[in-house]
């Protein structure tokens, strides 16, 4: 069982690589817009994990798509953001119930995941095209690409998570 | 010393993550100044095999066009050629060539981030070096920035940092070429003098003042033009002649004579001193 669930995690990690890379990289919607569909891996990642190990594993996902994309290490720096805020993100939007031992996303409301996860992606695109940007003059083209790209990675995101959603077990 | 560790045990995550992202920031603000990192970047050897792979399954649908590209650029050249009556073999010795060239293809391409890298298929083993041009049938793509064995990242010229010389054609002003990251089909060039008389529609190429560019490769047309705030210097839109979107095969342009050229210019500053 326990052995089961990292072999699941490893597929996950390199098949968001992949998709990301090789697909979602050369969108180029409208010119600029490439969502960012490798932030599930944080969305679907088990809640009472090891947080060290949760927060390198996402620095890892995070590098292994700056080494293709040539960002350096925006990828990185973002995703290491939102997953150390993660619990932070989970108490706020799901309250009380996300202390329990039996917590588990699939128990909670439609409303409470897409909360949770526009959150996740709205800071880590926030942390993202701020680094890239890198100067407070362009502050419009930073808010116009978040909230952009944001939108695309949403769709997308919530099209993904009900394709290959966790069973209810 | 109980209560540091303590300490460290307690915050450890939070430690964690401030290291991991003090890592990360460092990578990233020092690309911001200097060059694009050695060893992290896409032309290494996993990540330039996955992309090939990827590339070699996709490139067949862009054939025809890439085809029929080709076949326009050899009419040119041909043009060229037969009007242009060499007779001599002696002016093809490779020994005495300013400018040798090389064929690649492009293997990822981007244009909708501030810092745009093209990673293509040949590298140091194909002869390829830091600083040379890439160029395109149709008019200038960048200049290489890192190489591995097989492989080579170029700076496109949609990246903030780039900045190349470049001329308005059949006169001698120069000015830089730069980009403003807002459009992927259009670049600015500055440091023109009001002086100039301009026309939209002008054709901009590169000029002679670098020893990584030839002279008169394309680059673009004037698009619109305005007087900086100075208003002692135009500053130009250029629209590109090139799709940045739609790039298979590129050029690579080496010019023999860079390093003494380079070696003259570092004596000269150095005697200068």
């Amino acid at each position: 069982m326990i052995s089961n669930y990292y072999f699941l995690n490893v597929i996950r990690f390199v098949l968001l690589v992949l998709v990301q890379v090789l697909i979602f990289n050369r969108l180029n919607f409208f010119g600029f817009i490439n969502p960012m569909v490798y932030i599930l891996f944080l969305y679907w990642y088990p809640i009472k994990e090891n947080r060290a190990a949760f927060i390198g594993l996402s620095f890892l996902l995070g590098f292994a798509i700056d080494f293709f994309s040539d960002t350096m290490a925006l990828h990185a720096a973002s995703t290491v953001t939102i997953a150390y805020i993660r619990p932070a993100i989970m108490r706020f939007v799901f309250g009380v119930n996300f202390e329990f031992q039996s917590f588990k996303l699939s128990n909670s409301t439609q409303v409470q995941q897409i909360t949770f996860l526009t959150l996740l992606i709205l800071v880590h695109h926030l942390v993202f095209f701020t680094l890239e940007i890198f100067s407070l003059a362009n502050f419009l083209l930073v808010l116009k690409k978040v909230l952009a790209t944001g939108t695309a990675t949403l769709i997308l995101c919530l099209l993904f998570g009900s394709l290959f959603s966790v069973r209810k077990d | 010393m109980q209560q540091i560790i303590n300490f460290i045990i307690r915050y450890k995550n939070f430690l964690l993550y401030l290291f991991l992202m003090i890592v990360s920031l460092g990578f990233t603000i020092q690309s911001h100044s200097y060059h694009q990192s050695r060893f992290f970047n896409s032309s290494n050897w996993i990540t330039g095999n996955i992309l090939e792979t990827s590339n070699g399954v996709t490139t067949y649908f862009g054939l025809d066009r890439e085809n029929q590209k080709l076949m326009e650029e050899n009419q040119r050249l041909r043009t060229l050629l037969f009007n242009n009556d060499r007779g001599d073999t002696i002016t093809l010795d490779s020994v005495q060539q300013t400018y040798t060239v090389a064929t690649g293809k492009v293997i990822k391409n981007s244009f909708a981030h501030p810092r745009n890298y093209i990673t293509i298929d040949k590298g140091a083993r194909d002869g390829i070096k830091p600083d040379m041009g890439v160029i395109t049938s149709k008019g200038i793509l960048g200049i290489v920035e890192n190489t591995s064995n097989n492989f080579a990242t170029v700076q496109s010229i949609l990246n903030e940092k780039s900045n190349i010389n470049a001329k308005i054609k059949n006169t001698d002003h120069f000015g830089s070429l730069i980009w403003d990251m807002k459009r992927f089909d259009v670049v600015q060039l500055v440091d023109i003098p009001r002086l100039v008389p301009l026309t939209i529609g002008d054709t901009i190429v590169t000029g002679g003042m670098s020893s990584i560019f030839p002279e008169g490769i394309p680059i673009g047309t004037i698009r619109k033009f305005d007087l900086n705030t100075s208003k002692s210097f135009y500053s130009i839109d250029v629209s590109l002649f090139n799709d940045m979107t739609n790039i298979k095969n590129v050029y690579i342009v080496n010019n023999n004579y860079r390093e003494e050229i380079l070696e003259l210019e570092n004596q000269t500053l150095a005697d200068d001193k």
